[in-house]
């Protein structure tokens, strides 16, 4: 078996579960050494297309591909695939060190070879001092590093994580975040990366891959999709917190005018309008600020300490709740006047979802 | 104990209580000890009292009789040599059994129909086996009509038939134990096992089997305990006199035929104290497996 490959691909992959479809058909091809998250909100197929790919759940459509070999139709433990759980998913009754080991002792590894490979997979995640213990004396922290080591000491040729970090405390979830990636960079692995947490994909991955609904709505890197979002409903997911459907006003190239809370505003169309139709305008919360001579006025509802600022809600004249930040704590009930960049406006085809 | 923290003797009475878990909930526990006290410690302080007590001679006189008179002491290997078969057939059958239930989605049902042995009770379960696998019977007519056999195989009124019975009606019992055992065990540790390459062989021998064998080795005890009081099965189906003269038929008879309560006394105590030495050793060497948590870290 190869132990390497150039390009993985997934060509209409479908998985049906009775008259209910978690995957509907999706594209997407991966190069070797690449970091891909899937970004998606609970129940857009991710996790589906994750287990679909370790071989834990069968297709009912479509094909997978290493260069010329299909693989959809292996087993699980014929694929060579190290995958890490949410849940860790280690062996309870075995030592950190036999269940790193599990993997090499399954492929019948001689004994000397076992010894030095687990040594530096340990080295890797920086528990050779734990190697003795059950997973059960473990903190989490630690469990999940037994995890990826007993991943990746089989030196698979695609490692898979699912939600890995989701059980962590926020503070060892930011420490293996960048553990993860140091792993990654180190061991020169192809990893597919499993999170609803936007920021930790775009901290982590080359490639963003974001889902809904069992189809992928747009694949590019970690600043294409912060910056350009092509559909609302990613722009939502990407922490457009502020979407307002209102009606077009005439564009010129990808520049238009729209209208909200009777402010005009500079904007730019992503998705395709024609004049007059129904729009949804996106903003981040942190591209809109308080300006003295901003076209928004919102009276102001809440504000939220964050550290370097303010993030403040606030209702426009007709009702509309902006989310935007401010330099300094606005108090309830204060009237404010907000601008954005017309290049942070982003305006798409039809109203906003509900 | 006069504080100065301003509480009710009896405040610091339930705070001082609250150090070892107990409130007032833990009242609720009172009835249950009753009946434990009332129908089982009594009772066995009885038994043992009078089987010190003989009908004539000295106070281990009854104890003495039983192990100097083989048609006695025998009865203990006799029913050892039914326990214990039918007791490891059912735990072992259960895991394979219970892997496969596991896997389907009409589960209830399936379960339901395996547990259906359990309201049927011994005499009616022997009382089908007597039919069914009787010489007249639909399983050796089956058998001498296709020819596998040229007579009858004789499957009741001897050992066979006390063995069949009690896996019958026994294995309901063990396999609801095994199934919810395997139930417990994370469905993601085989998952992981299998994504590092073991195949179903290698995952039932390096992850399931460690994982369930002390929960087996309580289901073994629970089991055994149950198969070495047989009785009616042993009477109906087998032979009584004979092959299958179990423990509690020299029981039975020396409370019933002989009328002598202390050497009854006297045999149930040496069941009672057969049944704990074998659970005894079972579950001590558990002790040699892992016995932490099945799951797979926090959950």
């Amino acid at each position: 078996m190869a132990r390497t490959f150039e390009q993985l691909r997934l060509e209409e992959i479908k998985r049906d579960f009775g008259a209910m479809s978690a995957l509907k058909g999706v594209n997407l091809s991966v190069r070797r050494g690449e970091f891909i998250a899937l970004l998606g909100p609970s129940g857009c197929g991710k996790s589906t297309a994750l287990n679909c790919l370790a071989g834990l759940l069968p297709l009912t459509g479509g094909s997978i591909w290493l260069d010329g070999q299909r693989i959809d139709t292996l087993r699980p433990e014929d694929r060579g695939f190290g995958m890490v759980f949410q849940n860790y998913a280690l062996f309870p009754h075995m030592s950190v060190r036999q269940n790193v080991a599990f993997g090499l002792t399954m492929q019948k590894r001689a004994r000397a070879e076992i010894e030095t490979r687990v040594d530096k997979a340990l080295d890797i995640v920086r528990l050779r001092d734990q190697s003795h213990k059950l997973p059960g004396q473990l903190s989490g922290g630690q469990q999940q590093r037994v995890a990826i080591a007993r991943a990746i000491v089989i030196e698979p040729r695609l490692v898979l994580m699912d939600e890995p970090l989701s059980n962590l405390d926020a503070k060892l979830r930011l420490e293996m975040r960048s553990e993860i990636r140091r792993i990654h960079n180190l061991i020169g692995a192809t990893t597919i990366y499993v999170t609803h947490d936007q920021e930790e994909a775009l901290s982590l991955a080359d490639r963003i891959v974001v889902m809904r609904d069992g189809l992928v709505r747009q694949v590019g890197t970690p600043e294409e999709l912060f910056a350009r979002p092509l559909h609302s409903d990613v722009a939502d997911f990407m922490g457009y917190r502020n979407l307002v459907s209102t009606h077009a006003g005439r564009a010129a190239g990808d520049e238009v005018t729209v209208t909200i809370a009777g402010a005009r505003l500079g904007a730019r169309v992503v998705e395709p309008v024609g004049a007059g139709g129904m729009v949804t305008v996106a903003i981040r919360p942190d591209d809109l600020a308080v300006s003295p001579e901003g076209p928004l006025s919102v009276t102001t509802d809440t504000s939220e300490y964050r550290g370097h600022d303010f993030y403040c809600s606030g209702a426009t004249a007709d009702g509309t709740t902006l989310y935007f930040t401010s330099p300094r704590r606005l108090a309830p009930g204060e009237a404010v006047r907000l601008a954005c960049s017309p290049d942070r406006v982003l305006v798409y085809a039809g109203g906003a979802r509900p | 104990m006069s504080g100065g923290d301003g509480l009710t003797g009896r405040q610091r009475l339930s705070r001082w209580l609250a150090n070892y878990e107990v409130d007032g909930v833990a009242l609720l526990v009172l009835p249950a000890i009753a009946c434990m006290l009332l129908l089982f410690i009594y009772p066995f302080l009885h038994g043992l009292i009078l089987s010190l007590q003989p009908r004539s001679g000295e106070m281990l006189d009854n104890y003495r009789k039983f192990f100097s008179d083989p048609f006695l002491y025998d009865t203990i290997w006799t029913t050892l040599r039914l326990a214990f078969p039918a007791t490891i057939i059912n735990v072992v059958m259960s895991v394979p059994i219970a892997l496969l239930v596991r896997r389907f989605r009409r589960q209830r049902l399936l379960t339901a129909i395996l547990v259906v042995p359990i309201t049927l009770g011994p005499v009616l379960i022997a009382e089908g086996m007597l039919n069914y696998l009787g010489p007249q019977g639909w399983f050796n007519g089956a058998i001498v009509g296709l020819g596998i056999s040229g007579a009858p195989v004789r499957l009741i009124h001897n050992y066979a038939g006390v063995l069949i019975s009690l896996v019958v009606a026994g294995f309901p019992f063990v396999f609801l134990l095994t199934l919810s055992f395997l139930s417990g065990l994370d469905p993601s540790l085989e998952k992981a096992a299998s994504t590092l390459g073991a195949g179903p062989r290698a995952r039932f021998r390096h992850i399931l089997l460690p994982l369930l064998l002390p929960a087996l080795a309580v289901n073994f005890c629970m089991s055994f305990v149950q198969m070495f009081s047989v009785f009616p099965a042993a009477v109906l189906l087998g032979e009584p006199a004979g092959a299958t003269r179990v423990i509690s038929i020299a029981a039975y008879q020396a409370a019933y035929e002989q009328y002598d309560a202390p050497m009854a006394s006297t045999i149930a105590m040496i069941m009672g104290a057969v049944q704990l030495a074998i659970v005894a050793i079972v579950l001590g060497s558990r002790e040699l497996f892992y016995r932490g948590s099945t799951g797979s870290g926090k959950g």
